[in-house]
């Protein structure tokens, strides 16, 4: 037996175990959330250095550095480690430690599980980044996995599958108790509909998890069958078809992109009145959008395959559902806007951050709105426009905003303040390079350069240069970013309960840091 | 078990601390790199392979045995039950969604797939390719992949023993019901009765499965490799089956708790836990049967 | 102090990005091209509507923002406005005028998607077959089948080490051994597969791609202006294994007389049906 005996301090004053037993053996929600944002840190950097890879090779014309068949494999890793690696574990990780604080909960509902997820998702990311070491390197299909070609990867092919089963368990496990902790666990008082936005955001996007991962797990699953058990899903000859592949694929794909964003939406809304110092504008209308955007997700999957030759019908329609999450994404945009609205606006890095998001996203979002216009995604698909649509989306939308949170919570967690002035250089080395490296992929879209090339040919050349220089100032800057949470961490001036003037919420009423145990008995709402 | 136990109704129960997470996160490790090197034919591939399913039958054993005796030791109030229960339906949730999937390449192959390599409909041009194909259900595809030579196979037919299959989920349905209004009204002799007849049937569909599928394989000419029609068939009714013996299992664990007094009429998530499985069970075989093996 | 500093810093940064951008960059290297072809102009036309349409919301919105930014800041006294918390007719504004924008924008995707897909009334047909990592090309009915592949100076340098610089030669990995050649004036209409993975068929001048998927069959058409003959070059643009960025498309666009002409001469000599 693992565990000889029931773990008996139920009386809630139990102190951290000591050394790698705490972080092995915590059902602490804190503990938790201190390891989900440890790792998405760790993989952010090792995907981004892949990314870096990417675009070192791609300075210039020609083959300087990787072969073709090992640039996919970088691709297809850099991509799947930073959407399940980094951002999504680091929202997560958010949701760790602030869901409770927010609503008063003493831990997560299910601790023991909240545990399990992580430890899942770190073997799961163990199992995907040994793919690239196994003979006939990692996947290299893209993160897509598209069959048939991903169906002629080497050993790496089941490993890579298991994998992703496993952190699709994780996901799972991880959204059930942010559902439960929401609906269960709340203080008396605190009704649905006076809840943070974060933890609305959240709520909706653990029910997208639940929704979606499944059918991801479904998806892989079948190609698995078709490598090794001679199921014909996606083999014409059999009577089955690629395109079924990339149906149930983007059914699951497209309200991932979501379960990165809403998270962030969620941050956002938190910041904004906090540093605008006015309540957020229109609660109850941001609740609906959310609502709305979740369930327009789940129509609106074929936008990524204009080009595959649906039939008419299916064109139309799956480009009008997406216009039309247009409408709920703008209500929130113009709220955070209305919440700025005479409002007393100061410029801590949380909020610059916010406000880059504000910005940068609006404008992802915009190049979004004109690839779901079917007739002209015709042209964009598949091209470097794609590229700058869903880094804009990403990174200066979800990866902002998870730093933009970061900061914001940073002195809550650690009980320090960190230093301002780093923070604002880092915004501002981050913010103007973000630009360069991603603007640029607009113009070479729109040129004719296609995505998933590792050379190109020269009239691209400027435009990659451009794109590549601002990828490694931005590495640069995000190191900049580590030694300052190392910083804070490590010590520096006190941070008082409240931290920020303008911060209200439960979570500003307990001490910075919060002791290992918060809200034994609820708190009352004022 | 020491300490005093604070009755149903005090303070919610956290555990604190636990080795169970890493180490069950490990075994599934263990398991996965195994079942990838099987996969891959490495000859230490099913060594590694049954290391995990042990380590993981071990972590079955070693959190549910916990959980059993925290719930024993009265730890568990009614606010720690009904998180229990939501996460039980939200996971029965994400089940049906995985099966979503599969059920969505039935319909898009039979509607669309299908008709379309057979040249008929919006994207019929594809017929060009494969001249010789007529589009129809159950088929094997343009190039009638399959084990015999002649590319022919044959069906379960749905009133013959899946008919038999289907009697016998729906009565374990109903006979874990009535075990249910055992529980609520004390009635122990009539719970263990119908729990024990409950996953005797379920095994007993276990069975005529493991013959069905012998049959399809060496008799019919069915098999995963049957083109799209062996695919959709072996996939659904294999992770139903895997399924069942899930829920079967379970059901074991519970009724040799009912045998050894677990449970009282007010408190007993843990067997409602399986019975909700036990209907998610039954109520994806009726989509089986239908669209499987009778329409 | 910090503020002016960080501000003199941004203008520094933003001035060093520009700096870094290549004084040859080449200014007409930033939008879609209109094209060659009847539906790639409609195409232009639709995404330049598009864009303006998406330019004006931003700087509208980014407007609205920039402004509550200046306006609104503590460091100038700005107090704040805690009761401003809800307007329902500005929100119902707000959800309105972009449904209206919207439609604006649907009725017109929706008349270029039909003109797209039909493909009645075609004068010549081209099958279209994808390989790893080349193209195969079948005049239907004419006779004439050739493969496409990477040209032999582009696939020399692009070696690793080759120590050939990309930039000495002429259309680096746009060129092929043998180009596709088709009529102006004329409507092509091409029937897409493939023979192992999903490829895509791509020329921007022609204003659309589509994806070549084995086992089944697609159909996409164009009319090349007959007062533009030329070469037109694409690529694939589906992932489809370690070559898929070389795997160029070249069309070669003669009048519709060169055409015949050109199709006799494969026939009488270079081209066996394959
Ligand atoms: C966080 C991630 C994220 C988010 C939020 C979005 C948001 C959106 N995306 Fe994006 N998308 C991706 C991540 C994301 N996307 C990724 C990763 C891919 C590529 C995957 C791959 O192929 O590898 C992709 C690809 C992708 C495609 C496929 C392109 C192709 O391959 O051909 C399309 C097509 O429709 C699309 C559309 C949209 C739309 C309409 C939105 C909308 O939600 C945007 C809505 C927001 C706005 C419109 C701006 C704010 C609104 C206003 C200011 C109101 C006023 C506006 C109007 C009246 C119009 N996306
Ligand atoms: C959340 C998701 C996410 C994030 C954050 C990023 C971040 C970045 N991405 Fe990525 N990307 C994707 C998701 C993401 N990407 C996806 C889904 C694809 C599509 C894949 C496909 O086609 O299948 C893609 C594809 C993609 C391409 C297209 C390649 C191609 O089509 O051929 C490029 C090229 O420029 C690129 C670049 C970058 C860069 C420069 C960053 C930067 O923002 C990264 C910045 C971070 C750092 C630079 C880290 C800093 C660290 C160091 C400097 C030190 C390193 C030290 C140690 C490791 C110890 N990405
Ligand atoms: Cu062929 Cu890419
Ligand atoms: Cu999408």
């Amino acid at each position: 037996m693992v565990e000889a005996a029931v773990a008996m301090d139920h009386a809630g004053h139990a102190a951290p175990a000591r050394g790698l037993t705490r972080w092995l053996t915590s059902t602490n929600h804190k503990d938790i959330g201190t390891l989900y944002l440890v790792f998405a840190l760790v993989m952010f950097l090792v995907g981004g250095a892949m990314a870096l890879l990417i675009r070192a090779e791609l300075h210039a014309p020609g083959l300087q550095l990787v072969n073709p068949g090992f640039y996919n494999q970088i691709l297809t890793v850099h991509a799947l480690l930073m959407v399940f690696g980094a951002v999504m574990p680091a929202t997560v990780g958010l949701a760790n430690w602030m869901i409770p604080l927010q609503i008063g909960a003493a831990d997560m509902a299910l601790p023991r599980l909240n545990l399990f997820s992580f430890w899942l998702l770190f073997f799961a990311s163990v199992l995907l980044t040994s793919t690239l070491f196994l003979p006939g390197g990692a996947p290299a299909a893209g993160w897509t996995l598209y069959p048939p070609l991903v169906l002629q990867s080497g050993s790496a092919f089941p490993v890579a599958i298991f994998s992703i089963h496993l952190m699709g368990a994780s996901s799972i496990m991880g959204a059930i108790n942010v559902i439960v902790t929401v609906l269960n666990m709340r203080t008396p008082g605190m009704t649905l509909l006076k809840m943070p936005l974060f933890c609305w955001a959240w709520l909706i996007t653990a029910y997208l998890l639940i929704a979606v991962m499944p059918v991801f797990a479904g998806s892989v699953t079948m190609l698995l069958t078709d490598y090794f058990l001679a199921t014909s899903f996606f083999n014409p000859a059999g009577g089955g078809d690629p395109v079924l592949y990339q149906h149930v694929f983007w059914f699951f794909g497209h309200p991932e992109v979501y379960i990165m964003i809403l998270p962030a939406f969620g941050i956002v809304s938190e910041i904004i009145p906090t540093f605008a110092r006015k309540p957020i504008f229109g609660y109850d209308s941001m609740v609906y959008a959310i609502a709305s955007i979740a369930f327009l997700s789940f129509i609106v999957w074929a936008h990524h395959m204009f080009t595959v030759g649906m039939p008419v019908a299916g064109q139309l329609f799956f480009m009008m559902a997406t216009m039309l999450i247009a409408v709920p994404t703008g209500v929130k945009v113009f709220n955070w806007t209305a919440t700025l609205w005479r409002g007393s606006i100061s410029f801590e890095p949380p909020m610059l951050f916010a406000l880059a998001f504000l910005f940068l996203f609006t404008l992802g979002g915009l190049s979004g709105l004109m690839m779901a216009i079917a007739p002209v995604d015709l042209q964009y698909h598949d091209s470097y426009f794609i590229v700058a649509h869903f880094h804009y989306v990403l990174v200066p939308g979800a990866v902002f905003a998870i730093i933009a949170g970061v900061y914001y919570w940073l002195p809550k967690w650690t009980g320090h303040q960190y230093s301002v002035r780093l923070g604002q250089w880092h915004f501002w080395l981050t913010a103007i390079s973000v630009n360069v490296m991603f603007f640029p992929q607009h113009f070479l879209g729109l040129a004719g350069m296609p995505r998933r090339i590792p050379d190109y040919a020269t009239p691209f050349a400027d435009w990659n240069a451009v794109s590549t220089i601002g990828s490694f100032v931005f590495g640069f800057a995000q190191l900049l970013f580590v030694w300052l949470v190392w910083r804070c961490a490590r010590g520096g001036e006190r941070a008082t309960a409240q931290v920020w003037d303008g911060a209200h919420g439960l979570e500003w009423t307990v001490p910075s840091p919060p002791p290992y145990h918060t809200f034994a008995t609820p708190p009352e709402l004022r | 078990m020491s300490h005093a136990e604070p009755s149903p109704g005090s303070a919610y129960y956290f555990p604190h601390g636990s080795r169970l997470p890493f180490y069950g996160s490990a075994s599934l490790f263990v398991l996965m790199a195994g079942a990838a090197a099987t996969l891959n034919g490495a000859a230490a591939g099913g060594w590694i392979l049954g290391l995990g399913g042990v380590l993981l039958a071990g972590l079955f054993f070693a959190w549910f045995g916990q959980v059993i005796r925290e719930n024993q030791a009265g730890l568990y109030n009614d606010q720690v039950d009904r998180s229990f229960r939501m996460g039980m339906m939200w996971f029965i949730f994400s089940e049906v969604m995985f099966f979503a999937a599969f059920f969505g390449a039935l319909f898009y192959t039979r509607q669309f797939a299908v008709p379309w390599l057979g040249g008929e409909g919006s994207k019929g041009l594809a017929g060009l390719l494969w001249p010789e194909f007529e589009a129809g259900w159950p088929t094997n595809g343009p190039a009638a992949l399959g084990p015999r030579a002649d590319g022919s196979f044959d069906v379960m037919k749905a009133f013959g023993l899946p008919a038999v299959n289907t009697m016998l989920l729906l009565s374990s349905g109903l006979t874990v019901t009535i075990a249910h209004h055992a529980l609520k009204s004390g009635q122990r002799a009539l719970l263990k009765l119908f729990l024990a007849l409950t996953f005797l049937l379920g095994f007993s569909f276990l069975s005529i499965q493991v013959y069905e599928y012998g049959h399809a394989w060496h008799e019919l000419g069915l098999q995963t490799g049957t083109g799209i029609y062996g695919s959709t068939f072996f996939l659904l009714t294999g992770f139903h089956g895997l399924h069942v013996l899930i829920g079967a299992i379970m059901l074991v664990v519970i009724w040799l708790r009912c045998l050894k007094g677990h449970f009282t009429p007010r408190q007993h998530f843990a067997f409602e836990a399986v019975a909700w499985y036990w209907h998610f069970v039954d109520v994806v075989w009726l989509g089986l049967f239908v669209f499987v093996y009778w329409l | 102090m910090l503020r002016r500093n960080l501000a003199r810093f941004a203008i520094a940064a933003l001035v060093a990005a520009l700096a870094a951008t290549p004084a040859a960059a080449d200014w007409s290297l930033l939008n879609l091209p209109r094209g060659v072809s009847e539906l790639s102009r409609e195409i232009y036309g639709l995404h330049m509507l598009m864009l303006s349409i998406c330019t004006t919301i931003a700087v509208v919105t980014f407007g609205a923002m920039t402004v509550a930014l200046l306006r609104f800041r503590k460091s100038q006294g700005a107090v704040a406005d805690t009761s401003l918390v809800h307007d329902s007719r500005l929100e119902l504004v707000w959800t309105v005028i972009p449904v209206l924008i919207l439609v604006g924008m649907a009725v017109p995707a929706v008349a270029r998607i039909l003109h797209i897909e039909d493909m009645s009334g075609s004068e010549l047909t081209i099958k279209v077959t994808g390989y790893q990592w080349q193209w195969h090309y079948e005049y239907l009915g004419r006779d004439v089948a050739f493969f496409s592949r990477l040209a032999r100076s582009s696939d020399f340098a692009r070696q690793p080490g080759s120590g050939i610089d990309p930039a000495t030669v002429e259309n680096y990995l746009l060129d092929v051994d043998r180009p596709l050649v088709v009529p102006t004036g004329t409507k092509v209409r091409l029937l897409l597969t493939a023979n192992d993975v999903i490829h895509a068929w791509w020329v921007p001048q022609f204003g659309m791609k589509r994806d070549a998927i084995p086992g089944f069959i697609n159909e996409m058409w164009f009319r090349i202006d007959a007062d533009r003959p030329g070469t037109y070059r694409g690529q694939c643009a589906e992932l489809c294994g370690a070559d898929h960025g070389f795997m160029p498309i070249v069309v070669v666009a003669k009048s519709p007389a060169e055409f015949v002409a050109w199709l006799e001469q494969q026939r009488a000599t270079l081209a066996r049906p394959e």
